[in-house]
């Protein structure tokens, strides 16, 4: 099964394993900005039976190209034949794979909670301590905003859960390798002539 | 200059050198048919759109250059799937162009509209759906790049009514800018000398050649290396004809159907030095109990191929001829250079005594209810002229042509072996024929897939392409037939076919062939002689044969290729 919905992610663990006790790889891949390479890379999971964790698409500073940030289960094949095969669509110009344990990610969560005039003041101090934001603010129910490591997002969930959660949207992740110390990237890329 | 953007298509596929299309039109694709009356490329009309497909397909297995095949959108697009998946397994090169319904009707399901685009993504290296007629130069000569560069394979260009229509001004791109597109052609120096110095350590070293050998153009060099190292080869079904059947290193085919002296120097290997070739599932057998004290290199310009099925203890990336001539240089030179080779001896010898002991066989004074179809091949291929090609389908008559044809020549065998497209013979036979107009072209067909393609003989009638139909038939999905008396305890279930209905004869005659029916041994010989003397339209002879008849010898699916199992003219044993 391949699930490609950003949308509501199973808990994660540091370390680059789920709660499921899956091993997740992020691969960062730049492809061309051209109709259908979304579709492209997801048939291609689908057809040889990889699993997307989560998958995040957007532009780059550069219009001609999009960066797509999935994040790969591992159980499902091995690393290497994922990136070979991905390389094979002629619209992939680079892939560069990101152990979890050496990149910063950020997802982003948006989510409804009940905050009546009793529990809004606890709500809102967990909103302060973990640098959440108040988005919307209705007479029963507060809209929050939190931009994270997926495992803040997954404790920040969990916490304000008590009040009763009414919707969540999380965005998947999106990552870059760490830099190293004499300001070059970490992670492998992987050209086209590899 | 301002051209249609239909005008444009034709016009650049003349740049590209383009000689014939094969194709069908309709309400799509007709602005392209009209310039098609002014353009020197010929046309054949093709009957189903399959069949355009399988006759590219043919026309580019026999000449390495890519074919191509032309339909309308919907039902076409959706018909020419299954050619586009069989040249994406058998990694032939293929440029499919299809109608499309106009941009602004795009998403609405308009009268045969498909998502030929989304469809057809998993079975081509690439496609591309045009909006805007300014791109077509661009696009084809992009296409026919990709087609024809790295691992070869299919591509398609679907093209809306409304571009066909569309004026642009005409240009012809310079070169073709793919950042995401660079195939790597040249071996790394230092697996070369590495594979070069397990090549000589080897002592029970065999040459894997598959079809990528072929594609390559890499038979020359194959035979440098066979001859400097001595070591045998084998040629799987895709490269029957890569390595010549008659050289004494040849052992011909291994796999499932395989020679016994093929499969069993594979599994008693120490190195399997692996041409362009990907451990498909149909030569490994049970991979577990695959040459189990092989170590491997494996050279394909694809780099997903290595270490997919089978670990590659030296991966080589690159064009197989081109790493072949490396691989010969350093064998001669550097580190290697100074080694000497091991002494292949007594591995030759071994492998003579199995050649000896168990050779390919049958029944030769059978009496069975018909025809020995080993018998009809063996004549045929001796009484056809050196270097002629020959076609087949899929099934039991595609084995026992494979092991019973001689095949000494490269491109002069054309068959569907990845996907195993049933009634792939008769049109890949008429497009091999548009390719190769100086060969004879035969193609052994069985009942079962002749009557899933036939009618294309009326195209090779109409367009005076006379090919020659070897019909094996034995009333029955023979090859399924064969498995259900194996491994279903005799239970036949929907399997049978008729010798008689349909009258091949008449129906081969109805579609302007001359047919014969061939039920003696001694009209076999003469039956092929006056259809080998027939050089002006298509010969249909159908062959009754022993319905009886199964192809040996055979590894049971899923099991080891130890296993293997000689048959009934080995008295049932090993």
């Amino acid at each position: 099964m391949t699930n490609i919905g950003p949308s509501v992610v199973p808990m994660s663990l540091p370390g680059g394993r789920s709660s499921r006790g899956v091993s997740l790889h992020v691969l960062s891949v730049l492809v061309e900005n051209r109709a259908g390479v979304l579709a492209r890379v997801a048939q291609l999971f689908s057809r040889r039976g990889y699993n997307i964790y989560s998958l995040a698409v957007a532009p780059t500073d550069d219009e001609r190209f999009s960066r797509l940030t999935v994040v790969v289960d591992l159980e499902s094949a091995p690393l290497e034949q994922i990136t070979k095969q991905l390389h094979k669509l002629i619209n992939v110009i680079k892939i560069t794979e990101i152990d979890p344990v050496d990149a910063v990610e950020q997802e982003l969560l948006l989510a409804v909670v009940a905050a009546d005039v009793s529990s809004r003041g606890q709500i809102l101090e967990l909103v302060g301590i973990f640098g959440a934001k108040v988005l919307d603010v209705g007479l029963e129910r507060l809209t929050l905003a939190l931009a994270d490591t997926p495992e803040k997002l997954d404790d920040f969930t969990e916490l304000i859960k008590v009040f009763g959660l009414i919707e969540v949207q999380r965005s998947g992740r999106v990552a870059l390798a760490k830099l190293n110390r004499g300001g070059g990237r970490g992670g492998i890329s992987r050209g086209k002539a590899s | 200059m301002k051209l249609t953007g239909a005008q444009a298509l034709i016009k650049s596929l003349e740049m590209q050198g383009v000689e014939v299309i094969f194709g069908l039109p309709g309400g799509a694709i007709l602005p392209v048919y009209d310039p098609i009356i002014d353009s020197p490329i010929r046309h054949i009309l093709v009957r189903h759109e399959q069949g355009a497909g399988h006759m590219a397909e043919g026309y580019a297995q026999v000449t390495n250059r890519p074919g191509v095949a032309m339909v309308t959108s919907g039902p076409a697009a959706t018909n020419i799937v299954t050619p586009l998946a069989n040249a994406y397994m058998d990694s032939t090169p293929m440029v499919v162009i299809t109608g499309q319904v106009a941009t602004s009707s795009i998403g609405t399901d308009a009268f045969q509209e498909a998502d030929t685009t989304g469809i057809t993504m998993s079975i081509t290296k690439h496609n591309w759906l045009i909006t805007d007629a300014a791109e077509i130069p661009e696009v084809v000569a992009e296409a026919f790049h990709v087609a024809t560069n790295g691992r070869p394979g299919p591509v398609l260009i679907d093209v809306p009514k409304d571009v066909s229509n569309q004026m642009m001004d005409w240009y012809w791109p310079d070169a073709v800018d793919l950042p995401g597109f660079k195939p790597t052609t040249k071996g790394h120096p230092r697996s070369i000398q590495a594979a070069a110095r397990m090549i000589k350590e080897a002592r029970r070293p065999v040459l894997y050649v598959g079809g990528g050998v072929i594609r390559a153009g890499a038979s020359g060099a194959l035979l440098a290396l066979a001859e400097k190292t001595g070591i045998p080869v084998v040629t799987t079904l895709m490269a029957r004809g890569a390595f010549p059947d008659s050289h004494p290193l040849c052992l011909g085919m291994p796999g499932m159907h395989g020679n016994y002296s093929a499969v069993t120097a594979m599994q008693k290997s120490d190195l399997l030095v692996t041409l362009g070739a990907r451990f498909d599932d149909r030569v490994t057998g049970k991979l577990s109990g695959f040459a189990p004290e092989a170590k491997v290199i494996h050279v394909d310009i694809d780099p997903a191929e290595l270490s997919k099925i089978r670990h590659a203890d030296i991966p080589i990336v690159g064009d197989v001829r081109s790493v072949i001539e490396d691989l010969i240089e350093a064998l001669d030179k550097g580190e290697a250079g100074e080694m000497v080779q091991a002494d292949l001896t007594p591995w030759i010898s071994r492998i003579r005594e199995w050649q000896k002991l168990y050779p390919l066989s049958y029944d030769r004074d059978g009496t069975g209810n018909g025809l020995k179809p080993q018998y009809v091949i063996e004549t045929l291929s001796s009484l056809t002229p050196e270097g002629s090609i020959l076609a087949s389908g899929v099934g039991q008559h595609q084995m026992w042509a494979s092991q019973y044809w001689r095949f000494d020549h490269p491109n002069a065998w054309v068959n569907s072996g990845g996907l195993g497209t049933m009634g792939y013979a008769v049109p890949a036979s008429i497009g091999a024929k548009v390719g190769r107009p100086d060969k004879m072209v035969w193609a052994v067909d069985g009942d079962g897939c002749f009557q899933m393609t036939a009618q294309e003989l009326v195209t090779a009638s109409a367009e005076r392409i006379p090919v020659k139909i070897a019909l094996l038939n034995n009333a029955y999905l023979g090859m399924v037939r064969q498995w259900q008396e194996m491994f279903y305890d005799q239970r036949y279930s929907e399997v049978y076919l008729s010798p008689d209905l349909p009258d091949y004869v008449k129906w081969a005659e109805a579609m302007g062939c001359v047919a014969l029916r061939v039920e003696a041994p001694e009209e076999v010989a003469p039956a092929i002689e006056k259809a080998n003397d027939i050089n002006d339209r298509p010969v249909v002879i159908e062959f009754r044969i022993d319905s009886s008849e199964k192809v040996y010898p055979m590894v049971p699916a899923g099991a080891s290729n130890d296993e293997i199992v000689l048959g009934p003219s080995y008295g049932g044993a090993r």
